[in-house]
């Protein structure tokens, strides 16, 4: 199951269940309730079954000094977690948001998995969503007793007391505790069958733009990311993999590179050489000192351009097995013989590399007895496990250190790096920091998908869709990451998001996927990556058929939003706020584009602005969500403008390339990322909903690859099908 | 052995002279404050001030820097600029992943020290070598103006009461 699909079936399932709690005394003092989350796998489900068996996925301990600590493994990559998960426990706990820590569990998946997935994962926009009732209801039921501590202590009834700032009052008597004075006794009540959650109307907490709490140490180079790691005696190294995946290093000149000043040691994998040394410098030097030849192996003449004839090929003829029907409504053949205007095309998206700030790296430290890791993941325990298969330690000897992430955007999901720093340390006496160079970060990433997409559609004499189909060719990114969680004959649910269902109401629907895998180029999640790339597709066809009816592109997009009133409402406000249909100056154009995807609704318009030599500037961008009840609304909104300079880069510069084996780019001159000279205006307007909360983190890249192209179309009359944009195509001669 | 001067203290490093700063810094002196992101003076992550002066540490060599002044992110907030800086990216929440930042508030607080003004395209021109991956652009645009106008708030009541 997908990422996605396993949020919306476990939110439709299990977001207002009841979590399982559990309360007692913690260790040292103080009162300790134990969250076991509902959700599809994982020890939860379990302990619904059996009480006994009961594992908590998080814990909130409240001390002696009433200090709350949050213990659980959600990591923070930028996306604010840090804040809105002690929101969550201090508005019902009728605490300051100050009085809140967050403390990284370590990794145990019986402990801390996230619901949803069942292990320890931070990916797919799920942290929210996942813990938005389970946390209120630990905050709630801690409230309760406290109350109940102290009514019993007073000899009042609880229902005249209540609590306010970490205190509970008896307004009769005046008397007030604080709650550092009643954990003990509290700790020793049984946890309320029941407990009411406050109405959203009465939120003091939740939904207000509660400054983030991890940020000052961000502000004064305090900050610690796994780069940042220390130990006395550590060791930097640096590494080169084979330049074309598959290769072997067979030669290199090991003398030389110990003759480099700080270069302490040599160490060959199986794919790859390292240099520890006692710096990055001295690794560096080294490095290039060892001179490697390698085996290229059997992808040594692989190109891009191949790899594109072939998903083409697998488009026209899927192999045996690789085809899947994702959705069929109605009849399309009937519908489009019927029709008096088809129309079809063909949509690309190329390989991205993730090119997160901090670069991978991992400190790793392997004795005889232990493994300790230190490094920011978004998968602690599958770190675990996979140090565990190379040392051979048993799991519980294996501790991984988790560190703050400088992004992750599903780069982190990876355990590649992790690997081979636990490869490297194996061999390394005391404790060895691998460190990437950006050029080792972009050509061995592991990179989005290529797509390719076959669309067609028949249209009615008004110009309006009857039948729809859609044939998306992709790796699976699933099938690799969760081995057996695809059956065959099924598609990736990913790799379907945002195709299979639509916000638009068309009677006769194909959609299929076919598993196409690459050779030479491992694939991987890449911020939203199957709804990123359907959404494009989507979103830039729907425009072409409005642009094929003669029709207003919103208008024709209002037509079929019937059955979709949420996203007819973000796409309205969205029109509105961006004055559309306001004349733009000669070679500038608006394009508008609306989705439903992460459990949240985004509508985005951009204006562009195309040069005679066909380079585009993207100079302004509205965005409005419906991503349902916000809990720091700031942090969504950060959120939303961060995820539309990440979708710009995307589709004006990014693409990975392979010729002769190798990935092309290497650094920031040839992988290029928007900067502050090319950031447009951005206007980020939530649309107030009750609903639960979706997630934030992709949508606001989702959406923005379409908007702008149809915003390319709006100003030259010409329709991109290819990302990134090819300002060739766009010059005006 | 080099010598350096950083924040004000005098620091030695057992480093070969083309050692570039940055690694001096983060490996051989354990300030880890300033980030490495490409080592090729293409992100800005690196940023310290040399003199004053934004200075890419990733491609400076130590041995350019004999009795210069280097300030890091580790000390910037005793700096007037710096303070105004930072203060302006906690008000405006610049922050998200944050490992850009180190980088992004040296660039800013000299762009600041130097020009108590910043129009649009002085804040492009300081600040376009910075990447953020995590797209913070439009806050950081944001805060550099509030900062500015801070910082001068700050001046004018400091020249009023001089003036009383
Ligand atoms: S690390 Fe120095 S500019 Fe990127
Ligand atoms: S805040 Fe993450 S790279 Fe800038």
């Amino acid at each position: 199951m997908g990422f996605e699909r396993m949020v919306e079936r476990s939110l439709a399932a299990g977001l207002n269940r009841r979590a399982f709690l559990k309360a007692g005394a913690a260790a040292g003092g103080g009162l300790l309730i134990g969250i076991g989350l509902p959700g599809l796998m994982g020890g939860a489900e379990a302990a619904g079954k059996d009480a006994a068996e009961f594992t908590p996925n998080a814990f909130v301990r409240i001390g002696r000094d009433g200090r709350v600590t949050l213990v659980m493994s959600q990591v923070e990559m930028g996306q604010g977690t840090y804040t809105s998960m002690p929101m969550l426990i201090a508005e019902e706990l009728e605490v300051p948001l100050e009085q809140v820590t967050l403390e990284h569990a370590p990794p145990d998946n019986k402990l801390y998995g996230n619901p949803l997935f069942g292990v320890q994962i931070t990916g797919g926009s799920t942290s929210v969503r996942a813990y938005w009732v389970p946390l209120r209801q630990a905050g709630a039921s801690a409230r309760s007793m406290l109350i109940a501590a102290a009514a019993q202590h007073w000899k009042v009834d609880p229902a005249a007391c209540h609590a306010e700032r970490g205190e509970v009052i008896h307004s009769a008597s005046a008397r007030k505790l604080k709650y550092g004075a009643l954990v003990d006794a509290a700790a020793k009540l049984p946890l309320p069958d029941k407990v009411a959650l406050k109405d959203p109307k009465d939120f003091k907490l939740i939904g207000t733009p509660a400054k983030r709490l991890d940020t000052p140490d961000k502000l004064n180079g305090k900050a610690q990311f796994g780069i940042d790691a220390q130990l006395p005696g550590m060791k930097i190294a640096t590494v080169a993999a084979c330049p074309v995946f598959g290769g072997k290093p067979v030669k290199f000149d090991e003398a030389k590179a110990r003759a480099t000043p700080g270069v302490r040691q040599v160490v060959a994998l199986d794919n790859a050489v390292a240099v520890v040394a006692d710096h990055m410098w001295a690794a560096k030097q080294g490095l290039a000192a060892l001179d490697i030849q390698w085996d290229e192996g059997p992808n040594a003449k692989l190109k891009t351009d191949d790899i594109v004839a072939q998903m083409a090929q697998a488009a026209e003829q899927p192999a045996a097995g690789a085809l899947a029907i994702a959705k069929n409504e109605g009849d399309v053949a009937k519908a489009t013989a019927a029709a008096p205007t088809k129309f079809d095309a063909v949509y690309q998206a190329p390989f991205l590399a993730h090119a997160t700030m901090e670069p991978m790296n991992c400190t790793v430290q392997v004795t005889k007895d232990g493994c300790d890791i230190w490094t920011g993941t978004q998968v602690i325990s599958v770190a675990q496990l996979v140090a565990s298969k190379i040392t051979g330690l048993p799991q519980e000897n294996v501790r991984v250190h988790n560190h703050l992430l400088g992004g992750g955007f599903g780069r982190r999901l990876e355990v590649d790096y992790v690997m081979q720093a636990v490869q490297i340390a194996k061999q390394v006496d005391g404790p060895v920091k691998v460190v990437w160079t950006r050029e080792e970060d972009v050509q061995h990433d592991m990179y989005r998908p290529y797509y390719y997409d076959k669309l067609s559609a028949a249209l009615n004499d008004k110009g309006m869709p009857v039948a729809w189909s859609h044939r998306i060719v992709g790796s699976s990114i699933i099938a690799r990451f969760i081995p057996g969680a695809i059956k065959p004959g099924e598609p990736d649910p990913d790799a379907v998001e945002g195709a299979a269902e639509t916000i638009y109401d068309i009677p006769n629907r194909h959609v299929d996927y076919v598993r196409h895998e690459p050779p030479g180029i491992p694939t991987a999640f890449w911020r939203g990556v199957g709804p990123t790339h359907n959404i494009y597709v989507v979103e830039s066809f729907i425009d072409e058929l409005a642009n094929k009816a003669g029709k207003d592109p919103l208008e024709y997009r209002r037509a079929l939003l019937g059955k979709s009133p949420r996203a007819l409402a973000v796409m309205n406000l969205a029109a509105e706020k961006a004055g559309w249909g306001k004349p733009m100056p000669a070679g500038s154009g608006r394009g508008i584009s609306v989705q439903f995807a992460f459990g949240s609704y985004v509508s985005q318009v951009a204006e562009v602005a195309v040069d005679k030599d066909g380079s585009v500037r993207v100079q302004r961008v509205v965005c409005v969500v419906d991503c349902g009840y916000t809990v720091n609304p700031d942090t969504v909104r950060a959120q939303l403008e961060g995820g539309i300079i990440f979708g710009i880069t995307a589709v004006l510069y990014g693409q990975i390339t392979l010729e002769n084996g190798r990935v092309q780019q290497s650094n920031f001159h040839n992988y290029r990322m928007l900067r502050m000279n090319e950031a447009p205006l951005v206007e980020v307007y939530l649309l107030p909903s009750a609903e639960a909360p979706g997630g934030i983190g992709e949508p606001g890249t989702s959406a923005l690859a379409p908007a702008v192209l149809n915003a390319i179309h709006a100003a030259t009359g010409k329709r991109l099908r290819k990302l990134p944009v090819d300002t060739a195509q766009l010059a005006s001669t | 052995m080099i010598t350096l001067n950083i924040n004000g203290k005098i620091q030695q490093a057992d480093v070969t002279p083309d050692t570039p700063l940055l690694w001096t810094l983060r490996d051989v002196l354990g300030m880890t404050g300033t980030k490495f992101g490409c080592g090729m003076a293409l992100c800005g992550a690196c940023t310290v001030h040399v003199d004053g002066q934004p200075t890419r540490s990733c491609v400076t060599p130590v041995a350019a820097l004999a009795g210069k002044k280097i300030t890091t992110i580790e000390a910037i907030g005793s700096t007037p600029a710096g303070k105004h800086i930072q203060e302006a990216w906690r008000d405006l929440e610049v922050v998200q992943c944050g490992y850009c930042q180190s980088g992004q508030i040296m660039s800013a607080s000299a762009l600041l020290a130097g020009n108590p003004h910043p129009s649009d395209e002085d804040i492009d021109n300081a600040m376009s070598g910075n990447i953020c991956r995590c797209g913070t652009y439009v806050r950081i645009r944001a805060a550099i103006k509030q900062a500015a106008q801070n910082a001068q708030g700050a001046a004018s009541a400091h020249s009023a009461a001089g003036g009383a």
